[in-house]
């Protein structure tokens, strides 16, 4: 396992699995009455965002405190950030706590991987979402929902050492504001599944035709063959009004409703990655249907957090291997 | 010597074969149920890998003997031990726990090589975090020595007085084809 988890495309076929099965595992201990494992004990992470994210936050902090990590919380709001110190200055206070991990949400693409390579810090750096570029765990969850699904019929273990060749995801709406759609293209991509992105030609990237996937304009035509439908928030903090003509419309056309609900396979599950917008890229039918995951999604991002911390952390420095 | 040289250089014996090892497990099936006069109350845990498997193959010897049925399971310790950090990351393997737990019930714990103690440590505190059992005991097929912490089996298949140079490896048939003790020593290697 690598030092850092900066991108999706950091893991190859088999590390993406190794991280699903230790989630798989990490996923048993959460059903216990003493949730907590001594794991990581005496390591530190901390949680460095530089952008409001409760959910992924929380996540993050859940998942280190059940392997009895240290958690520090450093919020850019309010902190010697907002009085104009920089990333370069944030990085060596961190590194004079001793920090053995730091996870980071930065409104900037790239700013995570410039604190792993700068040489500021020495500590594992997890990217929590960085501006629109990635947010690898959030993928990793996601493949981890699938696999429960999709391969593993839903019972613990069973999709142990498997993949998602084959698999059919559909992944609809605000591609070109989406980090999740990045590193979701990615990793599926490693895991063998055969992703079609749908969303308004305006809310593609230009470059998508040098992505792993298929594009399509057309939902209606994609949802009977997925095994997995995604949808995407519609980012309407980022967004000006030009990018489609109305709320309506996108829902329209783009929107999971009743009626589409219907053209899916009886297998199919609908997923979103929170915070949800009812009512614009998701019906509360579709929300709340029996075939949705996304209150599932929440509970896996814990297990798939600590497998990455795991990961990550619990190794030695690679002294000897005997015994 | 080159670490190529020195493993060329390997003495290998075999101290258990196939016969042994399923005598060893019989003997230790009965010792359990003596112990515990009868099944009542048992649950067998294994720890991986090779743990299981042995688990396994008392619970058939134990409903061959008592005719009832001992549940099974894995107890996966990796996220429990003390020397993680002296470690290259390690993959961490199944836990399984019978339906009903483990409260209020007497866990056998089986593995195949009983050395430092360190594992059955960590196996104790997972115990631990996962229920109140009445009693725990520990079965092992090989006792090598050399423990660093005060912990002894109940149930030994065999007592191996080994050297720290030596190398001990259990090889069974659901792993590895065959059933099988081994000990290697490297020769006119630093002692």
């Amino acid at each position: 396992m690598m030092r850092h988890l900066l991108s999706a495309a950091d893991l190859d076929r088999d590390e993406a699995v190794l991280v699903l099965d230790t989630a798989e595992q990490m996923a048993q201990t959460q059903h216990r009455e003493i949730k907590k494992l001594p794991t990581l004990r005496g390591r530190t992470v901390i949680n460095l965002f530089f952008e409001d994210s409760t959910r992924t936050r929380v996540s993050f902090e859940a998942a280190a405190k059940r392997l009895s990590a240290d958690v520090i919380n450093f919020s850019a709001k309010g902190s010697s950030v907002s009085k104009g110190e920089s990333l370069k200055d944030t990085a060596l206070t961190l590194q004079a706590m001793g920090a053995d991990a730091v996870v980071i949400r930065h409104g900037a693409s790239g700013a995570p991987h410039r604190l792993a390579t700068s040489g500021w810090i020495d500590s594992s750096v997890v990217n929590a979402g960085d501006g629109t570029h990635e947010h690898p765990t959030q993928a990793l969850l996601d493949a981890f929902t699938m696999r429960h699904h999709l391969v593993g019929n839903r019972e613990h273990g069973a999709a142990a050492g498997q993949d998602l060749k084959g698999k059919r995801v559909t992944i609809v709406g605000d591609v070109l504001h989406s980090r999740v759609a990045r590193s979701n293209v990615l990793l599926l991509h490693s895991l063998g599944a055969e992703v079609t992105l749908v969303a308004p030609p305006t809310l593609l990237p230009q470059r998508v035709d040098a992505w792993p996937c298929a594009t399509s304009y057309d939902l209606d035509a994609s949802l009977p063959e997925a095994d997995a439908v995604m949808m995407l928030r519609v980012q309407r903090e980022r967004m000006n009004a030009a990018y489609f003509p109305s709320a309506r419309e996108y829902s329209r056309r783009y929107g999971l409703d009743a009626r589409r609900l219907r053209l899916l396979q009886d297998h199919t599950i609908v997923m979103h990655p929170g915070p949800m917008n009812r009512g614009l890229e998701i019906s509360a039918d579709a929300a709340d249907c029996e075939r949705s995951t996304i209150v599932e999604q929440v509970g896996n991002g814990v297990s798939v957090r600590m497998a990455v911390l795991y990961l990550l952390l619990a190794g030695g420095e690679r002294e000897e291997v005997s015994r | 010597m080159t670490h190529a040289e020195e493993s060329a250089t390997t003495l290998e014996a075999t101290v258990l074969e196939a016969p042994e090892i399923r005598r060893v497990l019989t003997r230790i099936a009965h010792e359990v149920l003596e112990q515990n006069k009868g099944a009542d109350g048992l649950v067998l845990l294994g720890i991986p890998t090779r743990g299981v498997a042995l688990a396994h193959r008392l619970a058939e010897r134990i409903a061959e003997v008592e005719g009832s049925d001992v549940p099974v399971g894995a107890l996966d310790v990796t996220m429990y031990r003390d020397d993680l950090r002296h470690h290259p990351v390690r993959s961490l393997e199944r836990t399984d726990l019978p339906p009903d737990g483990i409260d209020g019930r007497t866990v056998v714990l089986v593995d195949d090589v009983l050395y430092s103690g360190r594992t059955v440590r960590a196996a104790l505190d997972a115990l631990a975090n996962l229920g109140r059992p009445k009693a725990v005991r520990l079965a092992v097929l090989v006792d090598r020595g050399h423990r660093e912490l005060p912990i002894r089996a109940d149930h030994v298949g065999k007592n191996l007085p080994t050297s720290l140079a030596e190398r001990v490896s259990v090889r069974l048939v659901e792993h590895d084809g065959h059933d099988e003790v081994r000990i290697s020593r490297p020769v006119g290697g630093a002692r």
